[in-house]
């Protein structure tokens, strides 16, 4: 661990050391792509920063997980009180209220898991140490998009037959049939492309972005302080004003956009097991 | 977008939204852990201590229920006692009260009884001792009276019935005669 946050320090500081040049470089997609490989380097199961991170976040939030119910007890101690209102939020919130009692605690597991893991991850982007949402990198993001993608389509066919599913899906009923010449494409891509696509990206985006501003400002700030002239040292107050801004942000957007991820998802699977379809 | 693929073309980097394999393997390691996880462990663990929280609160509910009516019960049965009670002691109440008034009834009727007879007794009596005085007079007032004729007439009346017969007129004479000056 302290050797590996060593060498995501010095992963930071690559970027970093573009702006004390005196000239500053606004950070790109070097942050994400590229970064050196810590372990198995050349191999499929090579692990460079991001994916260290994805590891050891999703370790840290099992283990708080596990500490929080390991003995559950009937009155909760405090951990199993946070684990219990967590859990319990995913519960009430998203399985049962999107999905209904039945569907809802046959799904419940799944939700959870995206929901956990993607605040995991996410949450990670402003840890310092870590300094990266572990779902920055398309890997993520998109094997979430591909779990929602199999889910929804999975209990769609469970609930209908893949016949009535597919028909369900791309033939609404109560159109005129001349309708579905345009509306059948366009359910098509919407549902079975779009959909996990839109759940990747949207989460990627999200979370490269909140990383890039929060590296601008950052390093911003550093370069307004060190290598900036007299006066213009002053912007560095401001940049790290707007860094500490876009903390908090950053803090919200972790918990939005998984709370936003798993609801879609469960959104998919009641539309796919849904009557009216 | 444009500057991220130059980017991306000026580096060892890739395009950002192709996943590296190394990337989509640890993905799917560590998707797979935390489903795993919350499949097996913490979901079913959550529904397990919710389960019997609940069993629980509703065991306390039902005792609580149980006790609540068995309290009406206990209320119930004293209530009637205690209307029971309040009713027997009404009853005897009456009863004592109806007794008492006949009580009062026959002890009134029993003076009554008894003032009527003395009253009764003493007009007996009374009535004797005015017919012996009457008799007694009748007898001491012929006595007298033939005493005094005996000695104004001169002449002893010796014959009882003559006597009586005189007496007795000269009554009738007296009396007819009080009558008249009346």
């Amino acid at each position: 661990m302290p050797r590996s946050q060593e060498r995501a320090l010095h992963a930071d500081t690559v970027t970093l050391a573009a702006g004390e040049g005196g000239e500053f470089h606004a950070p790109g997609i070097g942050e994400f792509l590229g970064l050196p490989e810590l372990f198995f380097a050349g191999t499929p199961f090579a692990i460079d920063r991001i994916v260290m991170v994805r590891i050891i976040a999703i370790a840290l939030m099992l283990l708080l997980f596990w500490l929080g119910l390991r003995r559950a007890r009937r009155v909760p101690g405090r951990g199993q009180s946070i684990a219990e209102l967590a859990l319990d939020f995913v519960n009430v919130q998203i399985a049962d209220q999107v999905l209904g009692e039945k569907h809802g605690k046959r799904f419940l597991p799944l939700l959870a898991a995206i929901f956990f893991g993607v605040f995991a991850m996410n949450i990670t982007g402003i840890i310092p140490g870590a300094n990266i949402a572990g779902t920055a990198l398309i890997g993520m993001p998109l094997l979430l998009g591909l779990v929602a993608y199999v889910v929804f389509i999975y209990a769609g066919i469970k609930e209908h037959g893949a016949g009535g599913f597919f028909r369900g899906q791309l033939f609404p009923s109560g159109v005129p049939w001349p309708i579905y010449i345009i509306l059948t494409p366009v359910e098509f891509i919407n549902i079975f492309i779009v959909r996990p696509l839109s759940l990747a990206l949207r989460l990627l985006l999200n979370m490269m972005v909140g990383h890039l501003l929060l590296v601008l400002c950052f390093s911003a700030t550093h370069f307004f302080l060190f290598s900036a002239d007299g006066f213009f040292k002053l912007f560095s107050i401001g940049t790290l004003a707007g860094g500490f801004i876009f903390t908090l942000f950053e803090m919200l957007v972790a918990v939005l956009q998984a709370y936003i991820f798993t609801l879609l998802t469960a959104v998919y699977i009641q539309q796919s097991v849904s009557h009216e379809h | 977008m444009v500057s991220m693929i130059l980017a991306a073309e000026e580096g060892a980097v890739t395009n950002p939204f192709l996943p590296a394999d190394y990337d989509i393997i640890w993905s799917a390691v560590v998707f797979v852990v935390i489903a795993a996880f919350f499949g097996f462990y913490a979901i079913p663990k959550f529904r397990k201590i919710l389960d019997d929280r609940a069993a629980v609160i509703e065991g306390g509910i039902a005792k609580a229920e149980n006790a609540q009516a068995e309290a009406a019960a206990q209320l119930e049965k004293y209530n009637q006692l205690l209307a029971e009670g309040r009713a027997e002691a009404a009853e005897i109440r009456e009863k004592s009260r109806a007794e008492g008034a006949a009580i009062l009834a026959e002890l009134k009727e029993q003076a009554q009884a008894e003032s009527a007879r003395i009253l009764a007794n003493a007009q007996t009596q009374i009535e004797a001792e005015r017919q012996a005085a009457l008799v007694s007079l009748r007898a001491e007032v012929g006595t007298l009276a033939i005493d005094l004729a005996s000695r104004v007439v001169g002449e002893t009346l010796t014959d009882d019935k003559k006597a009586a017969g005189l007496v007795d007129r000269f009554l009738a004479d007296l009396e007819t005669s009080e009558s008249a000056k009346a």
